[in-house]
């Protein structure tokens, strides 16, 4: 048996249902390699003790019925935990603790998973490098001083460096795609309304969704399918029947046809992504799947488009922050001034621009010109997907235009670090799930992903093409331990 | 289209974002940049466009009036910055 952190989740639940180990002795090898591994700076709270604990209680009075018996995992700090610190990254929250639980982590703990902490992201989750965050940067095991991508970059840092076997990250416009593609592992955006919004923190709410990261697709599908339940609680979660994702899992995708769309061959793209494209379609049709060129015209758009709904989505989210009930407050003379203080000392530089962007745009006489343009730009968006969807079953295209980046590249250039996000963001206007699996590397050894985007609530698709391209890949992250004195 | 500085202080107040001169003018500079970005989008014709406001094409449904979380009274009140027996406590606002 294979060292336990570096086990996949469905090897984990298999030794553990078959008494191989214990969810204490899982646990204590997760802690272990937490308390070595600091210097990535993964962990904003660790929740060790008490995870230990439960992992005993469970030893104790076992229930391998479960489809995560006692299995320790770190989430993203974006989730409210109950009585657990709850920061999303900010100096306005870092002190909070909530009194409730988000319902994706209730989900999961339903299902017997522990809690081991909660993991670093990009303030309220803007940014694409985990550079934003009041609590420093997150390192990448791939590289030292490499981002590990954002807003789930704690996340896919921690997972690709084995200290915790699977997690939960966020992505409302590539914030899980991105940050696994540059570390190697696998990351699932769901359809909007599949995973309940109740409990996370919003950053902008009609494009907001949670999703699974892991180190394989079946490890992806075993959480999806954990995760995405019909949610009273959040008005947008919709009620459509669910598959059973890891079980009905499978690599036969002959007959599928991929849509190849030509608008997402960008200028300057380094010709290693273009050669991983290249190579991404000969496996489909290894696999039996039909290549289809297509065209999704508005796809230039996608990306300014984005860039006023969701500063507008987030100055209205983040108006909550006023210093008055929880969180973070500053001294002033009077009311306002307490509130502009507050809201001055208590957010970082980056999410202070996007609420001034979202003001604006929805302030008085630029409404029209912004955000409802916007708006009808994003129908266009979505019409180019309906009309393709007429021919094709999943669409394939890279993650990211470039492989990960060094920390500070890109931090005094807003424009250019939002370009990451320009194959990702087209998915999250749209509402479309899209899974990055690894499928290579660059000239530096650096991971890059191959991106299959899906109908809605076609989830199980895009998994069965992920599951069968896995299988031609072969991908093996590289992982020195660098970071371990 | 510039965001000049008088423009800045007007949206930091709407945002209720304290905002020094040096903030105000290197806040400008990103705005515009970002702004020049988003313009781009003053090329396409949206005229006979209906705006998309959720993707999620549901109706919202009913439920009923009542409290579902209990007693969680003095767990809200701790996180507080300040606060007083049974109450959240601003600074002064009627002289």
């Amino acid at each position: 048996m294979s060292d336990i952190t570096s086990q996949t989740l469905v090897e984990l639940v298999k030794n553990i249902k078959e008494k191989k180990i214990s969810s204490e002795e899982t646990t204590k090898a997760f802690i272990e390699r937490g308390e070595k591994s600091k210097d990535l700076n993964t962990y904003i709270t660790e929740d060790f003790s008490s995870a230990l604990q439960k992992a005993k209680k469970f030893d104790q009075k076992p229930n391998f019925d479960l489809k995560l018996p006692g299995i320790p995992m770190a989430v993203k700090d974006l989730f409210c935990t109950n009585g657990v610190k709850t920061t999303a990254g900010s100096k306005i929250l870092s002190n909070f603790i909530p009194p409730y639980e988000s319902t994706v982590t209730q989900n999961i703990w339903n299902e017997g998973a522990i809690l081991l902490g909660k993991l670093n992201c990009d303030e309220f989750a803007m940014g694409s490098s985990n550079e934003t965050s009041f609590f420093g940067n997150v390192q990448s095991p791939i590289d030292k001083d490499l981002v590990p991508g954002g807003s789930s970059g704690g996340s896919a840092s921690a997972l690709a460096a084995n200290l915790t076997p699977i997690t939960i990250g966020t992505d409302t416009g590539g914030s899980i795609r991105q940050p696994a593609s540059f570390t190697g592992t696998v990351g699932l955006k769901p359809t909007y309304g599949s995973c309940s919004r109740y409990g996370i923190v919003a950053f902008a709410s009609s494009l907001d969704q949670a999703g699974p990261m892991s180190k394989d697709v079946k490890d992806c599908a075993l959480l999806q399918e954990i995760i995405s339940t019909y949610d009273e609680k959040d008005s947008t979660s919709i009620d459509f029947k669910r598959n059973e994702y890891s079980k009905e899992l499978t690599n036969n995708i002959k007959g599928k046809k991929i849509g190849i769309p030509k608008e997402y061959r960008v200028d300057g793209m380094p010709k290693e992504i273009e050669d991983l494209w290249a190579k991404g379609i000969e496996y489909v049709k290894d696999c039996g799947a039909e290549i289809v060129e297509i065209s999704l015209p508005h796809t230039n758009y996608a990306l300014p488009a984005y860039y006023i709904v969701a500063p507008a989505e987030a100055s209205s989210n983040l108006a909550r922050y006023d210093g008055v009930k929880y969180g973070f407050r500053s001294k002033g003379e009077n009311l306002i001034d307490m509130y502009e203080k507050t809201r001055s000392e208590g957010f970082g530089a980056e999410v202070q621009r996007r609420i001034m962007i979202g003001t604006y745009v929805l302030s008085s006489g630029y409404y029209d010109a912004y955000y409802l343009k916007a708006q009808k730009v994003r129908k266009l968006i979505k019409n180019d997907f309906d009309e393709v969807y007429k021919k094709v079953d999943a669409i394939l295209t890279p993650s990211t235009p470039s492989a990960a980046f060094k920390i500070g590249e890109k931090t005094n250039d807003p424009v250019s670090m939002y370009l990451n996000d320009i194959f990702t963001v087209p998915v999250n206007l749209a509402g479309l799930p899209a899974i990055s699996i690894p499928a290579g590397v660059d000239t530096k050894g650096y991971p890059l992903g191959l991106q299959i985007i899906g109908k809605a609530f076609d989830e199980q698709n895009i998994l069965n093409i992920a599951y069968a391209m896995e299988e031609k890949i072969q991908f093996k992250n590289k992982i020195t331990d660098w970071w371990i004195k | 289209m510039t965001i000049d500085l008088k423009t800045i202080k007007h949206i930091s107040k709407l945002s209720r974002i304290s905002v020094d001169d040096k903030k105000a003018e290197k806040l400008a500079g990103d705005l515009n940049s970002i702004f020049e970005f988003i313009e781009k989008l003053n090329k396409l014709d949206t005229k006979n466009i209906e705006p998309l406001t959720s993707v999620a094409e549901t109706t919202l449904k009913f439920r009923n009036d009542e409290v579902k979380s209990k007693d969680i009274r003095d767990q809200i009140l701790k996180n507080s910055p300040d606060e007083n027996e049974d109450f959240f406590v601003v600074p002064k606002v009627v002289e």
